[in-house]
């Protein structure tokens, strides 16, 4: 079903097709204006809810889900998922949290923990690269080995005590005029996930390696070589992430940012990052997150818990249907 | 791993040739086996008191997970993904654990079972239904799903309680005449004997093999491939009621928060068992022995006071490194 086939008279600019190639080009005009209606409803839901502190735990709990669906993005467009990102997350939010009263501090914390994620995530990286597991396995197991490690460590610092240091706790929950302070952590990140996918040999090699294995291996690419990095930047990623959280929630435990590992594949889906690779890219995802964290709000608003997970999973799939029909390439 | 394509190949010879093609054809799940077997070895030498007796524990403790791979086992072999299974399982068990407490009495509690039963195929349906009519990938609408079923499982009891009939526990704890022979392992062994030994013999489950291994050569030989896919997630949504039967049978009770750990460790057990995730190739035999491999692993790092969380550790490891080994071996081979 080509533009050229469906475009059967009538203006082409009310047609079926134009809107199809729309869609499909730029998401992110259409989703901006699904995320517009949400938060048009919430007002109308409940008037005055839109207001600016609103918009600042909004965008403060969309960051985290963005900068978790970004290490989604970016390994779904080369056809892979990583699903390790909540545990690695939580250890890195629950490590430095425990350096607190540790030589080094906080900075020590921090430097500890987004190496141990890279770690992590450089592991998967090479079972997926160069061994050719399942990204899938190969990243659920890796979770259950940092959700051990992290338990281990949880048990080996009791008596040391931990809380959140303070500096953490300023970037995830202070605000910068009427700025919350967590967007100076999401917005360098995002510029720099764009500026890879759009601009460099390396996001390229992304695309390259989701839509054709073989063309991008018989065109010279060296796909082991761009998994393991890949990998490894979506540990360092969730860890970031999971700072982020602990800053936010002022908590740190094992299990803090697991919560977010499932929405964070919704947004990068409903952001249209196709799961199946070559397809996709980070400012829809960015929409994608805002849509969830909008969309949560506006439930919380009409809808006790149960329903509204019965609500969230039915929306999820209702507009990744939309999408895929829309979308579909036939 | 390459059962499905050797089996085709092997021409029938004498008996030599055919336990020779069968060790070919079962290497992965012989050489599980042999890993169990020393594993118990094992388990007996850290734990001496580790008997006969102690296998009904693990088979108890066992049960519910070993579905659970099962259920997984049925989907991935056709090609598909189910991350739904474990909030199936917990809204069964708490429909089912409710209801025999709001209707006491052992008669009607067989009704419920079957009606839970039901419930299962529907939930199956559902997934089956969204996956093959909407063309989202598998991945995506199962996780969603997942919500739907676990707020539906905090709908139907906001907090864990409820009962299990009788005959129903007495199904699944304790054993039979013999102390070393555990009620759960039989019920598995029925459980697997009435639903995927005949299946696998049958056209659905050919075809099932079939449309996980190539789905367009599936298409063109005449195999209803939605239909197929379709019926894939309605046997894991039947298998996985059947967990969550087992679930509240053992615990007596339904817990609406489904374990998280259990969609990890079902896809862990059916790779580990042989599976392929790309389709097409293993059993439901493998996942078993895989499940119980993890289960031991896990005991006797417990018997041993190794910090439990190291189980974690060495589970996530296991898995990790048994595939690579596997996945090596596969690529010298296919390069020979």
């Amino acid at each position: 079903m080509t533009a050229a086939t469906s475009t059967v008279g009538g203006n082409r600019w009310f047609s079926a097709s134009t809107w199809r190639n729309l869609l499909r080009d730029y998401p992110i005009v259409p989703l901006t204006i699904l995320l517009a209606v949400l938060v048009v409803l919430a007002d109308i839901l409940q008037p005055g809810l839109v207001n600016l502190s609103w918009v600042t735990a909004t965008v403060r709990q969309a960051a985290v889900l963005g900068i978790l669906a970004g290490c989604q993005t970016l390994t779904m467009l080369t056809g892979g998922i990583d699903l390790s990102v909540g545990y690695i997350a939580s250890m890195a939010g629950f490590v430095t949290a425990t350096f607190v009263h540790q030589p080094g501090g906080w900075p020590m914390g921090i430097a500890v923990s987004l190496v141990a994620a890279a770690l992590a995530g450089l592991v998967s990286g090479v079972g997926i690269g160069i061994f050719k597991v399942h990204p899938l396995i190969v990243t659920l197991g890796m979770g259950l080995v940092v959700f051990g490690f992290a338990n281990v460590w949880q048990l080996q610092s009791v008596q040391t005590g931990s809380g959140v240091p303070v500096e953490i706790r300023t970037i995830g929950s202070g605000t910068l005029g009427a700025l919350p302070n967590d967007l100076l952590v999401f917005v360098p990140v995002a510029i720099v996930l764009i500026l890879l996918l759009k601009r460099t040999g390396y996001g390229r090699m992304l695309y390259a390696i989701g839509d054709n294995p073989i063309a991008a291996r018989l065109s010279g690419v060296r796909s082991w070589q761009v998994l393991v990095v890949l990998y490894a930047l979506s540990g360092v990623l969730a860890g970031i992430a999971g700072l982020v959280q602990s800053g936010l929630s002022n908590t740190a435990s094992v299990t803090l940012v697991q919560p977010y590992l499932l929405p964070s594949v919704a947004a990068a889906v409903i952001g249209g990052t196709s799961i199946l690779g070559g397809r996709g890219g980070y400012s829809g995802t960015i929409i994608g997150a805002l849509i969830l964290t909008v969309l949560g709000s506006v439930l919380s608003i009409v809808l006790p818990e149960p329903w509204r997970q019965v609500v969230f999973g039915s929306l999820v799939v209702l507009v990744a249907a939309a999408y895929t029909r829309v979308t579909a390439e036939a | 791993m390459t059962a499905a394509t050797t089996m085709m190949d092997q021409p029938r010879g004498g008996p030599a040739d055919r336990i020779g093609s069968f060790a070919r054809d079962n290497a992965w799940s012989l050489g599980l086996l042999g890993f169990l077997a020393v594993l118990l070895g094992f388990t007996k030498f850290v734990n001496p008191d580790y008997g006969l007796d102690s296998l009904q524990g693990t088979a108890t403790s066992v049960l519910p997970l070993a579905l659970a791979a099962v259920a997984q086992a049925v989907v991935v072999i056709s090609g598909g993904i189910d991350l739904s299974v474990s909030s199936q399982m917990a809204l069964t068990s708490c429909i089912a654990a409710t209801l025999m407490k709001g209707y006491p009495g052992e008669d009607v509690a067989v009704g419920i079972v079957i009606l839970v039963l039901f419930i299962g195929l529907l939930l199956g349906a559902i997934n089956g239904a969204l996956v093959v009519l909407t063309k989202v990938p598998d991945i995506v609408v199962t996780l969603s799903t997942f919500f739907v079923w676990a707020g539906f499982a905090l709908l139907v009891s906001p907090a864990p309680g409820g009962s299990a009939a009788h005959w129903l526990t007495d199904l699944v704890v304790g054993s039979l005449g013999v102390s070393w022979l555990p009620k759960a392992a039989i019920l598995l062994i029925v459980l697997v004997a009435l639903i995927w030994v005949p299946l696998s013999r049958s056209r659905l489950g050919l075809s099932l093999y079939a449309i996980g291994s190539n789905p367009l050569a599936a298409f063109r030989s005449g195999v209803a491939v939605n239909r197929t896919k379709f019926l894939s997630y309605v046997i894991t949504g039947l298998i996985a009621a059947f967990a969550g039967l087992s679930l509240t049978a053992l615990t007596g009770s339904g817990t609406p928060v489904p374990e998280s750990t259990y969609v990890l460790i079902s896809i862990a057990a059916v790779v580990l068992g042989g599976v392929s995730l790309a389709g097409g190739i293993g059993g439901v035999f493998g996942p078993i022995v895989a499940v119980i491999v993890l289960q031991l692993i896990r005991d006797d790092m417990t018997f041993m006071q190794v910090d439990s969380n190291y189980g974690l550790v060495a589970q996530g490891l296991i898995l990790i490194g048994v595939l690579m080994v596997g996945s090596l071996i596969q690529q010298r081979r296919s390069r020979a």
